[in-house]
């Protein structure tokens, strides 16, 4: 019976972050529009997007191949795992053993290498741009991801994502030089990660400021659709791994009641748009740096990272 | 008869069809019934290989040849360590054994090449059996020189000649570092087995000496920087399934030699070895993984990564010396069983990878990746099997390249224990290094395939380009299968490692076959598990239902047409970008330091029609600040005692005499 | 009982300054590099603010009021002014390029931590590792001096390199003539700065004469 309970919460937070991510890109389009006295799109838009997407006629190049069709869906699967795997209104999920914090930066890892070899594909040069700038972005935010990783880890004594949440709720943590350093380290992954401004501009349709939108410069149909998806999906991750991490206070514990559940996914809605709010904030208030900033921009959000983990060695036997 | 006897009489089948293939190399079946019985005999010796690892057997007592010095013999012995290394040599060999069948019909000197195959997988196997420092050495520069003939089998290209002769230096130069090493280990004593060896401990004043000779000696032969020059200019020079035996295999076995020596026979480590290891193995892994995105030759490329995954074994290794030293014996279990996972999959991927580009240079005759292009439609098998090694040596779940790296963080993770400052500082530093290599492995492979497989056809080579024969598939896709194996079922190799961790370290991990839906619990149930299964099983669902779900909900309709680029499609192939492009912000972030890339644009006055120029600049500073100096001196040197070959019979006469004056003063003195 | 909420915030104080300090060396502008010293000063007097609330030490707001004002608001706002008046150049050339210099800074402060941390084996936790920021701030204000090639660089690299040394002092508990010790450094700094604008003076117009430069403003004609 117990079984059936936690495998029902496993599918439901499956469900979730699958139906609010493309909320939260809504949230922080709209914010964003108002922040510059516009009215901005409705918050249900990126649904009818993908509805429309789904609807429409996949036109694919001539010289593209199975990998081309096939790397959406591949994408979508491995970001929609490492998204169910972040705890969201409830912590110790039935399946957060079998993958830890390495494997969802890993997933994630994934992800983005079938979406660069899919820019690759068609032999544009537009894709190679996306690739080769994707691929040196993420040579510097995947070691400060794990140096982050690192850091909680130690902290918490163990890499499985449920464990540092409860670790982080359960309150005997205080107030870490460490943590506060691989804090801004995870913000700035982030927002490279997400392809947000200052590092990339989602909205943007000038090839010198593209990085993630010339590599999916070719799909068209339900094959943009899924990638869509995929990205949102990322977005959410980050701001769940965020909120759990940081901002523990709501989640429910593993086996509690279904009060302690709503609960949770009360709290969980409000750091979303907590998160969405002060990104959007954010991204206005802030320019997009020139591409070769960026390796500097990562590089010290790598030498932070490596900071929190250097003092949580050095000073673990004090 | 015991395990060690059935292999030597492998081996000696081995050695048979060698001289065998001698004979018969200009037949025309030579090829399939050389490499066709190599692949049995190495089958055969992988079977009896994997019973003794999976049987547990333990010790087989050695068995003493009279073969070699008069009151030594030759001791062979195989032992739980030595049982890993000859699955994953004899693997190797039957693979590259059965893509040879394929590969070598197009062999333009198959009289230079297959006398030296079956020799080069016999001296290797006979290496890790050996049970005494003589035959270990003997074995060690056989397989040397046998791989030294491999290298030079197309001798008449410059480039070749070149790699040959310097790795010829340099593995004569490891096998000094060795010898003396041996030397030292025997000790005034002289016991030559490693069962004196064992016993005769060195003291603490001369076990950093002969660790700085292993890591000089074994290390070379593995591919640490500084020592790794030889590796990108003879590994790409040899045929293509002997280049994977050399990178995928030969490597190995000198990681082998480095454990047996340093865990086993040198006695109880101490804490600032780890330090040298760790330094030695990160700056291998970042160099190697730098140098290969710079790379435009494919298989000097997987050379290079060979580089960058040693520096990873050696980091494994590092750790379990700094643990072991500091009485954590079930952290250096864990460190130790990291490296060796390692051992095991790079030389599955990295093997495959090599026999990947030993099909396009057989299918297109091309090695340059600026060249290739749009294989995918040509070679969908081979294209298949490359994407599945890229994706495996790229770290990415849930293949078997995550599990090692996963495991080897694992190990970073224990170690805030240590006591030592200089372990606390360089340990996450190492890691940190570790996850940068990683990261850049993924950009090379996408870069790699990308260019390669996807794209335009960049050449007509390329694009009459047709699939290789069943064997060399047959080959590549067994690899793959084998990486899928070793992602999803970790725990059992986990299981094999643990007899040759217990031997080296004194612990093991706890049984992984045991543990509930087959995850791998490396240190306790609370700490960290992974599931590769359930991750492969999450991932398959997952897309299923998107499929699924697209496929009822959405619509059908697809049509081909011109690719959309923006609208501005260009047709000509050339436009697209070109492997350096891909290397090129990679290049300018990290290249600009190391090796002091710089780009020069040349461009022509308004009115003037010649072309512009782009010309990129690199040096290689190891080579430039290392070597050069060394080989100017050893010139230079050589030139001044010239002189000595056109002296009168006076002169050498008296030279003869100064000589003989000088040693009676020695022994006047002495006595 | 002293609520150990009140070490974690100097702790994190303390930290603070350090990742402001190395926000310091990423800058590439001249504003943003003015800027971020403003911060690293507020952020210094909210250390030693905190540091004078919970050692009762009220002499220490003296040292947290004259870091605000002095060199929070006073010397930016006047730095701001130089460099706008006498047009100097707004990007800050480095030596070695920005990734190395923070790299250099990263060895700088595990080498910083690794001393305190071996030197002061009897001291409680949380003050060794104060120290050992202090340290780390004092050593990339140096790093900055060494590795721009501008004066106003150089001089915020001075400054931060004080307020590094006043971090320490205000932590250490009793320490006597921080008040003074402080006046003194913006004493000195005052000086140095008024020294950068006769040096720029007579580079452009060859002399300090105050009488010329009149003559050059059109006066006394």
């Amino acid at each position: 019976m117990a079984v059936i309970a936690d495998l029902l919460v496993q599918g439901g937070q499956m469900l979730v972050v699958l139906l609010l991510a493309p909320l939260l890109t809504g949230l922080v389009r709209k914010m964003k529009a108002r922040l510059l006295r516009r009215q901005g799109p409705p918050l249900l838009q990126p649904y009818r997007d993908l509805l429309r997407l789904l609807r429409k006629e996949a036109v694919v190049a001539e010289n593209a191949s199975w990998l081309f069709r096939i790397a959406p869906y591949l994408i979508f699967a491995a970001t929609w795992v490492a998204a169910a795997l972040v705890p969201t209104f409830a912590t110790g999920l039935m399946f957060s053993w079998s993958a830890d914090l390495i494997v969802i930066v890993a997933l994630l890892g994934s992800a983005r290498f079938f979406l660069a070899l899919a820019g690759m594909d068609v032999g544009t040069s537009f894709g190679g741009i996306g690739a080769s700038r994707e691929v040196m972005i993420a040579s510097l935010a995947e070691p400060a991801m794990i140096m982050v990783v690192f850091t909680l880890a130690l902290i918490a004594g163990s890499t499985q994502l449920s464990t540092v949440a409860g670790y982080m709720l359960s309150g005997g943590v205080g107030l870490r030089v460490s943590l506060g350093l691989s804090l801004v380290a995870l913000l700035m992954v982030a927002i490279a990660e997400n392809a947000r401004i200052p590092v990339d501009n989602p909205a943007t349709h000038l090839e010198l400021t593209m990085v993630h939108e010339a590599m999916v410069l070719e799909y068209s149909g339900r094959h943009l659709a899924v990638i869509e998806a995929a990205s949102f999906l990322k977005l959410l991750l980050y701001v769940s791994l965020i909120g759990s991490v940081f901002a523990p206070w709501g989640v429910a514990q593993a086996g509690a009641g279904l009060a302690a559940y709503v609960i949770g996914g009360a709290a969980y809605v409000a750091k979303l748009a907590v998160g969405g709010i002060l990104l959007a904030v954010f991204e206005t208030a802030i320019a997009k740096m020139r591409v070769f900033r960026v390796p500097e921009f990562l590089g010290a959000a790598l030498m932070l990272a490596l900071l929190a983990t250097l003092l949580m060695f050095m000073t673990r036997s004090l | 008869m015991t395990a060690v006897a059935l292999l030597l009489i492998c081996i000696a089948a081995l050695l048979a069809i060698s001289v065998g293939a001698v004979a018969l190399a200009r037949a025309k079946a030579a090829t399939l019934l050389v490499y066709g019985a190599a692949c049995a005999a190495s089958a055969a010796a992988l079977a009896i290989a994997l019973w003794h690892v999976i049987a547990a057997a333990g010790e087989s007592p050695a068995i003493v040849l009279p073969l070699g010095l008069p009151w030594l013999g030759a001791h062979f012995r195989i032992d739980a360590l030595s049982g890993l290394f000859l699955v994953v040599v004899n693997l190797g060999g039957a693979a590259a054994s059965l893509y040879g069948i394929g590969y070598g019909r197009h062999e333009s000197a198959p009289a230079r090449v297959l006398p030296f195959f079956p020799a080069f997988l016999a001296g290797m196997n006979l290496v890790v059996m050996a049970d005494d420092a003589f035959s270990f050495l003997l074995c060690w520069e056989f397989m040397s020189l046998v791989s030294w003939a491999l290298v030079m089998a197309h001798h008449r290209d410059a480039e070749n000649t070149r790699a040959g002769y310097i790795y010829l230096i340099i593995a004569s130069f490891g096998t000094l570092c060795l010898l003396l090493a041996f030397g030292l280990l025997a000790g005034p004593a002289g016991g030559y087995g490693f069962d004196e060896i064992r016993i005769a401990a060195p003291g603490s004043a001369l076990a950093p000496v002969i660790l700085a000779l292993v890591l000089l000696g074994a290390g070379s032969k593995a591919g640490l920087v500084p020592l790794h020059v030889w590796l990108p200019l003879a590994h790409p020079a040899a045929p293509s399934h002997v280049s994977a035996l050399m990178s995928g295999v030969m490597t190995k076995v000198a990681v082998y030699g480095f454990i047996r020596i340093v865990f086993d026979l040198l006695g109880p480590p101490e804490w600032w070895w780890a330090m040298v290891l760790l330094f030695f193995g990160s700056i291998s892994a970042l160099i190697g993984i730098l140098s290969a995105l710079m790379q435009q030759d494919l298989k000097r490329l997987l050379a290079f990564s060979t580089i960058e995954n040693i520096g990873i074994i050696f980091i494994g290794l590092g750790l379990a010396l700094g643990f072991g030293a500091n009485a954590m014996e079930w952290a250096a279990a864990l460190a130790l069983t990291a490296a060796l996972f390692h051992v095991f999959n790079h030389a599955l991927f990295k093997s495959l990878l090599f026999l990947g580009a030993g099909a396009i240079l057989n299918a297109t005759g091309l090695r340059d990746l600026d060249k290739m292009g749009g294989l995918i439609h040509r070679m969908p098998v081979t294209a298949f099997a490359f994407l599945a090694g890229a994706v495996a040596i790229s770290a990415l779940p849930p293949l078997n390249g995550f599990v090692s790296e996963w495991l080897t963080f694992q190990a970073v993770l224990v170690s805030p224990e240590l006591p030592q400052w200089g372990l606390k500082v360089l340990v996450p530093t190492a890691g940190a290094m570790m996850a940068l290599s990683a990261a850049l492995v993924a950009a090379c492979f996408v870069k790699v395939f990308g260019i390669a497989f996807l794209g335009r056809a960049r050449s007509t080579a390329v694009a009459e380009a047709k699939e290789v024969d069943r064997f060399s598939l047959a080959a590549m896709l067994g690899f793959v299968a084998l990486c899928v194996l070793a992602g999803l079922l970790p725990g059992f190799v986990i299981d094999a490692i643990a007899p040759a961790a217990e031997l080296l370290v004194g612990a093991r991990l706890p049984t992984q076959a045991y543990v509930p839906w087959l995850s791998i619990v490396p240190v306790a149930e609370a700490r960290s598990s992974y599931n590769g299964l359930l991750v492969f099983a999450f991932i398959a669902f997952s897309a299923s239902f998107a499929v699924v779900l697209i496929h009822r909900f959405a619509t059908r309709a697809i049509r081909r047409s011109a690719p959309w680029d923006c609208g501005f499609p260009d047709p000509s192939p050339i436009t697209q970008y070109t492997g350096g492009s891909v290397a090129q912000p990679i290049r300018r972030v990290f290249g600009s330091l190391l090796f002091l890339a710089r780009e020069q644009v040349e461009m022509p006055q308004p009115g003037d029609t010649s072309a512009a120029r782009f010309r990129v600049e690199m040096r290689d500073l190891i080579w430039e600040i290392g070597y050069a100096p060394i080989a100017g001196i050893v010139g230079y040197a050589a030139d001044r005692l010239n002189r000595m070959q056109f002296l009168t019979i006076r002169r050498y006469l008296s030279l003869v005499f100064l000589a003989l004056v000088g040693l009676l003063l020695v022994l006047v003195v002495w006595l | 009982m002293i609520n150990p909420l009140v070490y974690d915030v100097a702790h994190l104080l303390a930290g603070g300054m350090v990742l402001v300090s190395f926000m310091l060396l990423y800058q590439d502008r001249m504003h943003g590099l003015l800027n971020v010293f403003a911060l690293h000063a507020v952020v210094l007097a909210l250390s030693v603010a905190w540091e004078a609330l919970v050692q009762h030490a009220p002499h220490l707001f003296i040292t947290a009021a004259i870091a605000l004002i002095v060199k929070a608001i006073i010397i930016p706002v006047a730095l701001h002014r130089i460099v706008r008046r006498l047009d100097i150049h707004r990007s800050v050339e480095t030596v070695v390029g920005i990734g190395p210099t923070m790299l250099a800074g990263m060895g700088l402060v595990a080498l910083s931590t690794a001393l305190m941390l071996r030197v002061t084996p009897g001291a409680d936790a949380l003050s060794r590792q104060d120290l050992a920021f202090a340290l780390s701030v004092v050593l990339l204000g140096l790093l900055m001096m060494v590795s721009r090639r501008n004066a106003i660089s150089q001089v915020v690299g001075l400054m931060s390199i004080e307020n590094g040394l006043i971090l320490a002092a205000a932590g250490a508990k009793g320490m006597p003539l921080v008040v003074e010790i402080s006046v003194a450094f913006s004493v000195l700094v005052a000086f140095i700065v008024i020294g950068i604008f006769l040096f720029r003076i007579r580079e452009r117009f060859d002399t300090v004469d105050v009488q010329a430069l009149d003559r050059f403003r059109g006066e006394n004609q």
